[in-house]
Order: C-alpha cells, then sequence, then structure tokens
C-alpha cells in the first residue's frame, strides 16, 4: 500500500463555477505533499473534499486502499484525517482544552473530564514541540500559539494525515521556520502530511512532493526537488512569470507625509503603536513590513481619521491633520485602499457606480443640492471600468457582489486613484488576487509613484515588499524597528527585523 | 419595614417565577445561537393550553389537572417553537422577523381558538396551586418567612429546572457543545457536532420553558387567559441580557424585575411608598435594562455567533 | 419582480390558511371572505373606513421599511406611535385656536413626539452599539405606562379614567366634507398625509444624497466610516424619521380615526408595520400597497363576524400567518424556481417528442 490517500478524479461544481475539474492526488505515507495553486484554483475545496465538509459530484477517494466515502467531519476523523484550517476553528472563550475535547469529550458519569484530557494535551505538547498551555483561554494566547492549538486537536485525535491550510499566512518568519521543523518532527514520527500554500519557497523548504491545480484542472504532479521555483511558477499559472516588478530609479522629492510620534490604542486600550516616526515623500514608496497585528491596522487608521491617536502628529502637506475628521483627509488628498475590499472597500449590495463615488457623492458634479445626479455617476464609473480593466457582468449598474475579487479590487484602486491623491495608502492591496491582477496592480502604483506621488504600501507579504518599495520601515510589536533602503536589503534582514532585533533608522 | 419585606416578598417571588423560566428558555435558545424574541407569543400558547385542558380535566381531577395542564402548555410551545426553528434553522430566516411573526401568531390564533370555544376571547380555571406553609422549614427565622411561607410548589419545580440547567450547561458535554454552536459554530461543526440539531433542541427548550413560563402564570397568581402576557416575554428577554446569558445572572435579574413590578403595583397601598410616582415605579425594570444596555455594552458576553443563519461549509 | 412574487404567494398563504382555520372551526369560508370583502368595500362609507384603517399602517410600514433599508430595525413603531398620538391629542385639546393654525400643529407635535421617542435608541445604538431591538421594545413598555399614567393625569374628561376627552373640531385631522363626501365614514386627513409621505420617503431615499448615505450606512457601516460619512449621525437621523413617521401613525389614528386616546392598550398597528414593510419589501409604494390590503382585513371583521359569526381574530391570524411566509420567503422562492424549472423541462420534453 503505497498510497494512504488517493483522490481519484475529483468533480466539484458549485452555482456557476467548477472548483475541481477531474483531479487527481496521491499521498505516499510519511510524505510532505504540497498542494498548490493560486487563490481560487480549488485548492481548499479538494481538501474539503477530503475533510468531509463537501461531497464530490464524481470521482473516488480511497483511504489506505480502501474506497470510501467521507460523509462529515467526524467519519474523516475516525479515518485518522485531520485538518489545520486557514480560519482558525476556535471557540474564543474556551479554553485550549476544551476546544481539543470539543466533540469527543471524555466521559466521567454525565460529566466531561478536564483533567485527564489536559495531562494528555501537556504531553502530545511536549512530545512535538509545541508548548502549548491547555488552561488557557483561546482570546487570551497569541495567533501562533492558537495554530498550534489546531495542531493538536488533529494529534489529540490520533491523526495520520494532516491538512495544513495557507498555514504560514499569519506567521512571523520565525514562527514560520518553528513550523517547518515541527512538520519535519511530524514526518519523522510517521504522519503524512497535504500543505496547501501558494508559496513557492515554503515548498522547497519542506515538500518532497507537489501537485499543481490551476482554475479547478490539474496541471501535475512534481517532484519538488527536481523543480525549480520558476518552473512550479510557470505550472500554476499557466505562462512565464515575472516573479520581479519593473521599476527605474528616482530621486523623491520633499516629505508630504510627517509623522511624528505617534502612539495609537489598539481595541484592548493598550498601545498598538508607540511612538512611531516616519517621513514618506513625493514620488517614492515606502513600504511597511512586519507580521500581522504588530501595529499597522493602528497605523493606517490614525493616519486616515478611522482611530484617534493617543499623542503624536501628523503633518501632510504642510497642515496639521491630526484631528481631522476621515472626510477632512480624503479632502485633503489622502486616498485609501483598504485592507478588507469587503468590509471597508466597497458596500456589496450597491451597484458599481454607487460605490466608485462613495466618497465624492456630496459634491459636484455628481450631485447638487442634495440631488444625485445620475448622469454624472454613470460616466464617473464607466471612466474607470475602462481605465482599469473592471470586467462587470452588467457594466456599471452590476451589484458589487457580483463582481470577482480581483475586479472588486480593481475598482477600488480604480476609484482611489481617480482622486488623483498627494498620498495613496495602500493595504494589502493584492491579497487573494490571482496573478495577473497582481501583476496590474503592482504596475498600478509604481506608476502612481513615477508620477511623483506619495506611496504608503502596507503588506504582509514581503517579496511585494521587496518588490515595490523604494525604503522599507519595519514594524515590530508596534514599534518601529528600522528603516532601509529597499535596493540594499532582503529578506533575512528584514526577517530579523520583524522580529525586534533591529539596526537604529538610518534615514527619516 | 420588615412587614412590608416580608408582605412583599413571596408575591415578588411569584412574579419572577414564571420570568425566570421564560428567561432561562431564551438562554438556552441564544446559547445554541438563534435569538428568540418570541418568548412572549410562546407564554401565551402556554397559557391558552394549559388553562384550556385544566378547565377540561377540572372537574373530573381537581389536582392532577394542574400538573397536566403544566404539561400540556409545555408541550404546546415545543411544538409552537418548531415554526420558529424550522424559519431561523432549516431557511435562514431573519431571526427577528420570524420571532415576530411567532408573536403575533400566537396571540391572534389563541384568542381565535378561545372565542370558538367560549364565546368570550377569555378562559378562567375555577382553582390554581394554592400558596402553602412548607412544613418545618417554614419556622426558620428570617428565610422561613421569606422564602418558605405563602410558597407554591411551582416554585421548587422553576427552581430545580434553574440548578439542573446550570449543570447541564457547563458539566455536561451537551452544554459544551451547545456553547458551542452559539459561539462559533463553524468550529462546532468541524469538531464533528450537529449544529443544526444542536439549535433546534435549544429552541426546543426555550418553547418549553417559555409555556411554562405562561402556564404557571396561569395556576399560580392570574387563573384566567385573556390573549396576552402583557409584556412578560420582552421583560425576559431583558433578563436575559441583565443577566449576561448566565443561569444565576438571570435569577439576579428576575429577582429584581419582579422586585420592581411588585413595587410598582403595591406602591399606592402602602403610605411610606406612596410619594414616588407610579409611573417611575412601572417603567423601573425596562429604564434599568436600558442603563443596564449601555454599561454592559462594551463586555458583553452575549453568544458571539447568536442571531445569524448558520451557513455550512462557510469559510 | 421576484419581490412582488414572493409577497403576492405569502399572501395566498395566508388566506389559504385562514380559509382552512375557518373550516376547521365549523365555518365557511368563502361566505367568510366574501362578507370580509363586502364588510370593507361594500359602500362609500365601508371604503371610506377600509382607507381610513390603512392609514396608521402606511405610516407605520413606512416607518419600518425606512429603518430596515437604513440598516436598522424599528420595533418600536408601537411606542412611538403611542407616544406621538398622546402628544398630538395633547395639543389638540390644550390649545385653543382656528382650525387652519391647530391642525399643523397638532401633526407636528406627533411627528416630533415619535422622532424623539426613537432617537434614543438611535443614539443608544450609534454611541454604544445597544441593539435597537431591544432598547426599541424597552421604550415601547415605557410608553405604555407614561401614557397609562398621563392621560388620566392630564387629559381626561369628567366621566371615564381610561381614556382622554374628545378632541373638538378645531383639533382633530377630521374633515366635516371628507367624511360626508365618504358617506360618513370616519376618513381623515390622514390619508392624504400618508399618500404625501410615500412620495417623500421614495424621493428621499432613491433620489437624494441623504438617503445615498443613509442607505450606505444601513449596508455596510464600516464601508461608510471609510468613505467619510459620519455613521453615527446618520444612524440617529434615520431612527428620528422613522420616529417621526410611526408618530404619525398615532396623529392619524387618535386624531382621526378616533378622536380620543385610550390608556392599556399598546396599539397592534406597531407591529403590523413590521408585517406591512416585509410584504411591500421595504419600498414605500409596496408598502401602501400591503397596508391597504391589512386595512380591508381589518375593517371588513366586524361585518364578516357579525354575519357569520366567524371571530375577528381571523384577521390577525391571516395578518400573522402572511408575515411568517414572508419571512420564510426562500421556501417561497424555492417553490418558484422549483415549478419554473418543471415547466421548462416540459417544454423541452415536448419540443423533443415533437421532433421525434
Amino acid at each position: 500500500m503505497e498510497y494512504i490517500v488517493e483522490m481519484l478524479g475529483i468533480r466539484k461544481a458549485f452555482p456557476g463555477i467548477v472548483a475541481n475539474d477531474d483531479v487527481t492526488l496521491r499521498l505516499r505515507r510519511g510524505e510532505i505533499h504540497a498542494l498548490l495553486g493560486e487563490n481560487g484554483a480549488g485548492k481548499s475545496t479538494l481538501m474539503g473534499i477530503l475533510f468531509g465538509i463537501y461531497q464530490p459530484d464524481a470521482g473516488v477517494i480511497k483511504i489506505r486502499g480502501k474506497e470510501t466515502k467521507i460523509a462529515n467531519p467526524n467519519v474523516a476523523n475516525a479515518l485518522g484525517i485531520g485538518m489545520v484550517h486557514q480560519h482558525f476553528k476556535l471557540v474564543h472563550n474556551f479554553t485550549v482544552t476544551e476546544n481539543i475535547i470539543l466533540g469527543s469529550e471524555p466521559r466521567r458519569g454525565l460529566l466531561y473530564d478536564t483533567k485527564s484530557a489536559s495531562r494528555r494535551i501537556a504531553e502530545l505538547s511536549r512530545q512535538y514541540g509545541l508548548n502549548v498551555d491547555p488552561d488557557a483561554k483561546i482570546e487570551d494566547i497569541s495567533v501562533g500559539m492558537q495554530q498550534r492549538v489546531e495542531i493538536l486537536k488533529m494529534l489529540y485525535r490520533e491523526a495520520e494525515v494532516l491538512i495544513f491550510d495557507e498555514p504560514t499566512a499569519v506567521l512571523t518568519p520565525q514562527e514560520i521556520r518553528d513550523l517547518m521543523d515541527i512538520m519535519k518532527n511530524l514526518k519523522a514520527e510517521g504522519k503524512s502530511i497535504i500543505l496547501i500554500t501558494h508559496k513557492l519557497k515554503e515548498i522547497k523548504a519542506v515538500a518532497d512532493r507537489c501537485t499543481v491545480i490551476r482554475r479547478g484542472k490539474l496541471i501535475g504532479t512534481v517532484d519538488v526537488a527536481a523543480t525549480s521555483e520558476a518552473e512550479m511558477a510557470k505550472m500554476m499559472v499557466g505562462r512565464d512569470v515575472s516573479l520581479t516588478v519593473e521599476k527605474s530609479k528616482r530621486e523623491a522629492g520633499d516629505p508630504v507625509l510627517r509623522i511624528e510620534s505617534l502612539t495609537v490604542l489598539n481595541n484592548k486600550k493598550v498601545p498598538g503603536l508607540k511612538s512611531f516616526s516616519l517621513d514618506v515623500r513625493r514620488g517614492e514608496i515606502v513600504g511597511i513590513a512586519g507580521v500581522e497585528g504588530n501595529g499597522q491596522t493602528e497605523l493606517v487608521e490614525a493616519l486616515t481619521g478611522l482611530r484617534k491617536p493617543e499623542s503624536g502628529t501628523i503633518w501632510f502637506n504642510g497642515l496639521d491633520i491630526t484631528r481631522y475628521s476621515v472626510r477632512q483627509r480624503i479632502e485633503c488628498g489622502i486616498a485609501h485602499i483598504p485592507e478588507d475590499r469587503q468590509k471597508r472597500g466597497l458596500v456589496l449590495d450597491y451597484s458599481l457606480e454607487d460605490n466608485m463615488v462613495l466618497e465624492m457623492y456630496y459634491r459636484q458634479p455628481y450631485s447638487r443640492r442634495g440631488l444625485l445626479n445620475r448622469r454624472e455617476i454613470r460616466r464617473h464609473a464607466e471612466r474607470i471600468i475602462g481605465d482599469f480593466d473592471v470586467r462587470a457582468g452588467e457594466g456599471a449598474v452590476t451589484k458589487a457582489r457580483a463582481l470577482s475579487g480581483g475586479n472588486q479590487q480593481k475598482a477600488i484602486i480604480g476609484r482611489e486613484m481617480e482622486l488623483d491623491p498627494l498620498l495613496l495608502i495602500a493595504v494589502q492591496p493584492t491579497r487573494g488576487l490571482d496573478v495577473g491582477s497582481i501583476e496590474y496592480i503592482h504596475r498600478r502604483l509604481v506608476e502612481q509613484r513615477d508620477k511623483g506621488k506619495a506611496v504608503l504600501l502596507v503588506s504582509l507579504e514581503l517579496d511585494e515588499i521587496l518588490a515595490l518599495s523604494d525604503r522599507i520601515a519595519v514594524l515590530s510589536h508596534g514599534e518601529l524597528v528600522g528603516i532601509v533602503n529597499a535596493g540594499e536589503t532582503d529578506e533575512n534582514e528584514i526577517g530579523l527585523m520583524m522580529a525586534g532585533i533591529g539596526k537604529e533608522a538610518e534615514s527619516r | 419595614m420588615w412587614q412590608l419585606v416580608s408582605g412583599i416578598f413571596p408575591y415578588a417571588i411569584l412574579y419572577t417565577v414564571p420570568l425566570l423560566i421564560t428567561a432561562l428558555g431564551g438562554l438556552f435558545s441564544e446559547r445554541s445561537g438563534v435569538v428568540n424574541i418570541g418568548l412572549e407569543g410562546l407564554m401565551v400558547i402556554g397559557m391558552f393550553t394549559s388553562a384550556f385542558v385544566i378547565l377540561q380535566l377540572q372537574p373530573v381531577l381537581p389536582y392532577m389537572a394542574l400538573w397536566i395542564g403544566l404539561a400540556a402548555g409545555m408541550a404546546a410551545g415545543m411544538l409552537f417553537s418548531l415554526l420558529h426553528a424550522f424559519a431561523s434553522i432549516n431557511l435562514s430566516a431573519n431571526q427577528i422577523i420570524s420571532g415576530t411573526a411567532i408573536n403575533m401568531v400566537a396571540g391572534a390564533l389563541t384568542v381565535f381558538l378561545a372565542r370558538n370555544m367560549t364565546g368570550s376571547g377569555n378562559i378562567r380555571i375555577q382553582r390554581g396551586f394554592t400558596p402553602k406553609d412548607v412544613p418545618g422549614l417554614s419556622d426558620i427565622p428570617v428565610i422561613g418567612d421569606l422564602f418558605f411561607t405563602n410558597a407554591y410548589v411551582t416554585t421548587l419545580v422553576i427552581l430545580i429546572i434553574l440548578f439542573l440547567s446550570s449543570f447541564v450547561l457547563y458539566k455536561t458535554p451537551f452544554g459544551l457543545r451547545l456553547r458551542a454552536c452559539g459561539e462559533n459554530p463553524q468550529a462546532a461543526e468541524a469538531a464533528g457536532i450537529n449544529v443544526r440539531r444542536m439549535r433546534y433542541i435549544g429552541v426546543l427548550i426555550s418553547g418549553a420553558f417559555a409555556a411554562l413560563g405562561g402556564a404557571v402564570i396561569i395556576v399560580t397568581y392570574s387563573g384566567e387567559f385573556n390573549g396576552t402576557a402583557a409584556g412578560l416575554g420582552f421583560l425576559a428577554l431583558a433578563a436575559l441580557i441583565f443577566g449576561q446569558w448566565r443561569p444565576f445572572g438571570v435569577l439576579g435579574a428576575t429577582l429584581f424585575f419582579g422586585f420592581a413590578s411588585t413595587v410598582a403595583n403595591v406602591s399606592q397601598v402602602i403610605p411610606e411608598l406612596k410619594v414616588i410616582p407610579p409611573v417611575v415605579l412601572q417603567t423601573f425594570p425596562y429604564v434599568v435594562t436600558l442603563i443596564a444596555l449601555i454599561l454592559f455594552s462594551k463586555s458583553s458576553q452575549a453568544p458571539r455567533a447568536a442571531g445569524e443563519p448558520f451557513d455550512s461549509g462557510k469559510r | 419582480m421576484k419581490n412582488a412574487i414572493v409577497s403576492l404567494l405569502a399572501v395566498l398563504f395566508g388566506l389559504l390558511a385562514g380559509a382552512l382555520l375557518m373550516a376547521v372551526t365549523g365555518h365557511n369560508p368563502l361566505a367568510g371572505y366574501r362578507f370580509l370583502l363586502e364588510g370593507g368595500l361594500k359602500s362609500i362609507e365601508r371604503f371610506g373606513n377600509t382607507l381610513a384603517t390603512a392609514t396608521p399602517l402606511i405610516f407605520t410600514g413606512l416607518s419600518v421599511a425606512f429603518a430596515f433599508r437604513t440598516g436598522l430595525f424599528n420595533i418600536g413603531a408601537s411606542g412611538q406611535m403611542l407616544i406621538g398620538g398622546f402628544c398630538a391629542t395633547f395639543v389638540g385639546l390644550t390649545l385653543d385656536l382656528p382650525k387652519p393654525l391647530l391642525v399643523p400643529l397638532v401633526i407636528a407635535a406627533g411627528f416630533a413626539a415619535g422622532a424623539l421617542w426613537a432617537f434614543l435608541p438611535g443614539l443608544l445604538k450609534a454611541r454604544f452599539n445597544v441593539h435597537e431591538v431591544v432598547s426599541t421594545i424597552m421604550l415601547n413598555w415605557t410608553a405604555y405606562w407614561v401614557v397609562y399614567n398621563a392621560v388620566p393625569a392630564y387629559l381626561k374628561g369628567p366621566y371615564l379614567e381610561t381614556e382622554s376627552r374628545p378632541l373638538p373640531p378645531n383639533g382633530n385631522i377630521r374633515m366635516t366634507w371628507l367624511s360626508e363626501l365618504f358617506g360618513g365614514s370616519y376618513i381623515n386627513l390622514g390619508i392624504f398625509l400618508a399618500v404625501l409621505a410615500v412620495i417623500a420617503v421614495a424621493f428621499i431615499i432613491d433620489r437624494t444624497t441623504l438617503g445615498y448615505e443613509l442607505k450606505a450606512v444601513g449596508f455596510n457601516r464600516h464601508a461608510a466610516e471609510y468613505a467619510g460619512m459620519t455613521v453615527g449621525r446618520n444612524i440617529v437621523l434615520s431612527m428620528l424619521i422613522a420616529g417621526g413617521l410611526a408618530g404619525l401613525a398615532g396623529v392619524a389614528q387618535y386624531t382621526g380615526n378616533a378622536v380620543n386616546i385610550q390608556i392599556g392598550h399598546l396599539p397592534n398597528q406597531g407591529f403590523d408595520g413590521i408585517a406591512v414593510a416585509l410584504l411591500g419589501a421595504n419600498n414605500p409604494y409596496g408598502v401602501m400597497l400591503a397596508a391597504i390590503f391589512f386595512g380591508l382585513l381589518y375593517a371588513g371583521r366586524g361585518y364578516m363576524n357579525a354575519m357569520e359569526g366567524i371571530p375577528p381574530e381571523i384577521s390577525d391570524t391571516i395578518i400573522a400567518i402572511i408575515i411568517y411566509f414572508a419571512a420564510t420567503s426562500i421556501l417561497i422562492e424555492r417553490l418558484v424556481r422549483r415549478l419554473a424549472r418543471r415547466r421548462r423541462e416540459r417544454r423541452d420534453a415536448e419540443a423533443e417528442s415533437g421532433r421525434a
């Protein structure tokens, strides 16, 4: 029995889209097998089928050589399959132990027995080097530890096949290295692992073989050691991909944004950003690097007016805008591409054209004396659709909800750039997009800079920061660790800085 | 002063008990993730069913009729709450609207049926439970006077249900799973729990308890069904929020409201209280809940997923 | 379009359920419905009464629908209506002015009082994120008790403790010429106000920047905030308008349909407004149609009771069942889809067999 899991000829369709089209994946016992594909290629659906969340429309699943139907996660668990989800499935106000035993609680009469479970969990944690406190509440522990709780969930149920769904999105480079080590430990103990990811570096670091999916179809299964990153990228996207961005050297002008000792409290009333200072100049892209939750959100919210800073000053174009409202800042010339396009960037139930005037509806020509001017609004939307290549089924009247993620993002970027801002704040502008859209958006951001505007780029993807930025400021635990020129640094240095080991700020 | 308190006490308890059991019903429903503002209507269903059954049976079984009436009320409440459960859980309907529909249907349908049966919209029963002094315990100084004189047996039943509820919710696997469904149903689903079934159970319990609350009113202080629960179902909802979704918190809240309402009712006949304008006492529970809502707004312990339809397989 | 079909089907199912109920309790459904229709439409007077009965429902329906379009759930229409009606009655009884001056004041008082009663829930939601469902329910019962005490204290007549004095002719919104036109019915200015309100609400929601803002905040307050809109102010404004509309319902009911206000009763029209809004798919004109339909159900039930002995609560029951069906509209949508598919399949099969 060479293969422990075989998914043969799997097909799964949802209304309007075929998520998996005749896909085959075979997992050998004791191997780490990567599942590679762009966002939306169908990886999570395939694994959802393996884990019993979905049922395939066609195809066969064999576990340890025997054909099986996996009707629900319980069946998957019973077969020894476990999954660490991209969005953790943890109850925030339960303890680690309660979360792990949920669904298969050890009984003592009518009660459930936390003590013996706690002991076993501590034991497993020690065995695999996971360092988890069984009695801590989920809402009190770090994201990295929460992920390890998810891993413990699988080990507690004696899973043999472990599926990891995009596990590194929320981790620091150090934690990513730790996770890679944990995976190697698991492999050494005889577990078989499927790693869903779109990150080529990680595949190269730990995987034995890799199955590539594109738009729901199987492209091929390769031996990782024998395949280069460029070749895997080509399989994933379908054409040659330039892994770098075209950028000419430019001299930056004078500062348009000056942040002085900004301190901002987060939702827990603790400083999320501490005494942060930074300049952004005309004609440059400044990248903010850091792991999620290290102050970027607080910084952006303070800059855009969504959150009041505790102390410090923000100067924009010579004005002290620290106490300005959101609307005032927009009118001053600050545009913002938000982190969460569906939550902040769009009103999904509005049409595309109504979304395109979200910040400007009250001004001429879009309205006069309180009455909306539909014709101007339509014209504006059509201009953006044309200039920014937004694909919308019914043109300007399409409901925003109906657009794909990539088109939604392009529309938002179009709207913000049409404001012709002095400063464009772009947060995670390419999250969840396919490579084509990513390339396009990167190009437009560079264009903005070349026009002499200022761009502040906040991103969790280090590669994106390195490729686009002229200068990079690194945040760790709310503090500025250092500012470096992009051309003079590399991932390792930034990684160290993100972990807090910094160099003194060179230029301000 | 003491006379005042010990005189009011039994009435306050009387008023509290139906509120308590109804609020407990709401607790189970919301803890499982389904908001149920149809508690008012479910109380009315309980009042109607129990009054009707008791009226029919009392000539034959004077005492047992009361207990059968209570049970019948609970059963009717459970059945009726299926409407809300089906709409909210299977059809992902807006839970507020579904709950409002329940209130409206219950109010209208019961009076309609009552009128058909008795000509007027009211059903009056001959005799309810009689308050008694608990032998032995009523002689204990202070506590005996307060709790064990003029006590109803239904109070004891409800208190037992309260303790059982707390035990089940926090100590049994069922309770753990139920709470998980209300906080993060996706996590519960991934752990292999049937979230739909759990939520059905939560709503059915709320139907049974709320109807029991209405039925208890009939057999203790009211004795007559007249088509409405006078807003007690909504007051129970307020108590649930005030008690922060915990059984003993709800006990505290309902006691508080029970006292406030009783004081409001008797204030005009008691010289010390006569100076307070009645409207203050009458609106006291509602105003106080509003204040509590403000105070608790930051740290609310409401089940996170309550009110949202469960989308199986959503990431 | 789909909304209209769903609403019509909900009405149909509700009527069918009502018929079932009538039959099961030993009455004749056909006769029942015939008398119901006659009761509402048989004479010009009855027709006028139907319109008058529908008027408060139009207002509460608009109130709930408007709030809903802006993302808020106004369950407090009952309390707002009661307070609005009370204040309107108070002004009508207290000030002694000629009718053309007094009536606008009465109407304004009703609107303002209703708006103020909704202001608090709006404020609480904006500042503390207190859910408006609970806060408006609390205020409903507060309104109940306030009016319970205030009417006997300030407005009572010489005989009864439980209701106010009747409004004099210059203080109520009835018009002799109008009542005579409709054969003595209690129809009043309210219906005209209601139609104006429908047009005004439709205009505000669809064509103004105010409507644009309110809807944006209602659909997605995070995006609205990001785009520079003041979310808090908009929530409060929304509730003020919704409360004012419900207050006008009170004006229509207590200074028009009746000419006094009674205590001890939380007006049903507040909750019916939810049904009307739902059935009207939150569209002002749909609300108007739905309200008139409900008005018919209510106006005709007395006649139906007199002629067939069917308890008048049948109307309440039918309305409640309709709202249940409207709430579970997905079921109806599925039904419609399945019927559409079956018709398509049959057509394809016929085409196939025709070819063969």
